[in-house]
């Protein structure tokens, strides 16, 4: 069984479901995406495929860049532009950005708890709304190219998908804050060696990995599996919400739609890191 | 290790990695232009010289690097420290 084109690809074979992710460049969540992902969702809570119940999900990318870069920055930077020029409210943006991510915080927590192994098995960019994608998921694969890492303070805010308190969920506060406070990637060895990633595979041998995972999982009995889970994976619901309110609070700041803007018109080979400060302090309100 | 033997290793694993010939590269050269890399193949650089070297290597450190021997310098200083 299996869906056409699309941003994401859809098969369902022998009780796994694999969610390829099909969008140039690189899987960037917008609008588009996110009612993409909102389908996975609904297979997620429903935990059935077309009547047929789903033992395991595993989520990958079709795309050479990676898995997920994140947030369509483009996107958010050009309506937030028109929102202004038109003259809406801070309130009604804030309003705006909060409806699209309270319906991402709802994606992510249904990938989250999902009676169901899921597994995102990830390569090249895992970046911002990318990482917190994986970060949903039960188990990490990841191949040799994979780099994590969180940008958002670049553009004045936190992440906002759910990232930290997840992050938390695997590993010490230590790391959290190294890479949220610098931006910085971390290439998949490390995140293996952190704990963060499960398996660690060579180019192009993740997708056999997770495959195997999940015939794995297809052997045990699937209430012990969803006993189990709910014990081990708690969703930081609290955190979630305080996440989502620091991010509302600072998508209003000025900082952020001239880094946006920034970050648009950017040929820095490594946008997603701050440029120097004189580059653009210079010209905030 | 020292830093020409870094700075070897480097040039060498470039040249595997990318398929040029390792006599085409010299230091001093502009890393994006001499093996004609983007942003993505830059990132897989950047792992392949972590795996290489087995150190951390933060981008911030180098942001603003373009050379080959900018590139040696980082994982001179990250080896020592090693």
């Amino acid at each position: 069984m299996a869906e056409g084109k699309a941003l994401i690809n859809l098969e369902f074979k022998e009780g796994v479901l694999e969610v390829q992710l099909a969008k140039e460049p690189c899987n960037e969540i917008g609008r588009s995406m996110l009612e993409a992902l909102e389908k996975v969702a609904s297979f997620c809570e429903r935990g059935t495929f077309e009547r047929h119940p789903i033992r395991a999900m595993i989520t990958h990318s079709l795309v050479e860049r990676g898995f997920c870069a994140g947030a369509d920055l483009r996107e958010l930077y050009a309506e937030n532009a028109q929102a202004i020029a038109q003259g809406v409210s801070e309130k009604e943006r804030q309003a705006e950005v909060g409806r699209f991510l309270r319906r991402i915080h709802a994606v992510m927590n249904a990938i989250d708890q999902a009676p169901f192994l899921t597994i995102a098995m990830v390569h090249g960019f895992v970046f911002g709304g990318g990482f917190e994608l994986a970060l949903a998921h039960d188990i990490i694969v990841a191949e040799r190219s994979a780099r994590f890492a969180f940008p958002e303070l670049r553009l004045g805010l936190v992440p906002g998908f759910g990232g930290i308190p997840r992050l938390l969920r695997e590993v010490g506060n230590a790391i959290v804050r190294d890479l949220v406070f610098t931006g910085r990637s971390i290439g998949a060895e490390r995140a293996h060696a952190l704990g963060l990633v499960a398996h660690l595979a060579n180019e192009k041998e993740g997708l056999a990995i997770a495959r195997r995972m999940a015939e794995q999982a297809l052997r045990f009995d699937g209430g012990a599996f969803q006993a189990a889970k709910r014990f081990i994976k708690e969703v930081p619901e609290a955190m979630l919400a305080k996440e989502q309110e620091i991010f509302l609070e600072r998508f209003i700041t000025p900082w952020v739609q001239k880094a946006l803007e920034h970050f648009v018109h950017s040929e820095d080979p490594m946008p997603y890191l701050p440029p120097p400060p004189q580059a653009f302090k210079e010209s905030l309100p | 290790m020292k830093h020409e033997a870094i700075t070897e290793r480097l040039l060498e694993l470039a040249a595997r990695r990318f398929g040029c010939s390792r006599e085409l590269l010299r230091p001093e050269q502009d890393f994006f232009e001499a093996l004609d890399i983007d942003s993505v193949e830059a990132m897989r650089l950047l792992s392949a010289l972590e795996s290489e070297f087995g150190v951390e290597i933060p981008d911030y450190e180098v942001q603003d690097v373009r050379t080959f021997a900018g590139l040696a310098e980082v994982i001179s200083r990250r080896v020592k420290h090693a």
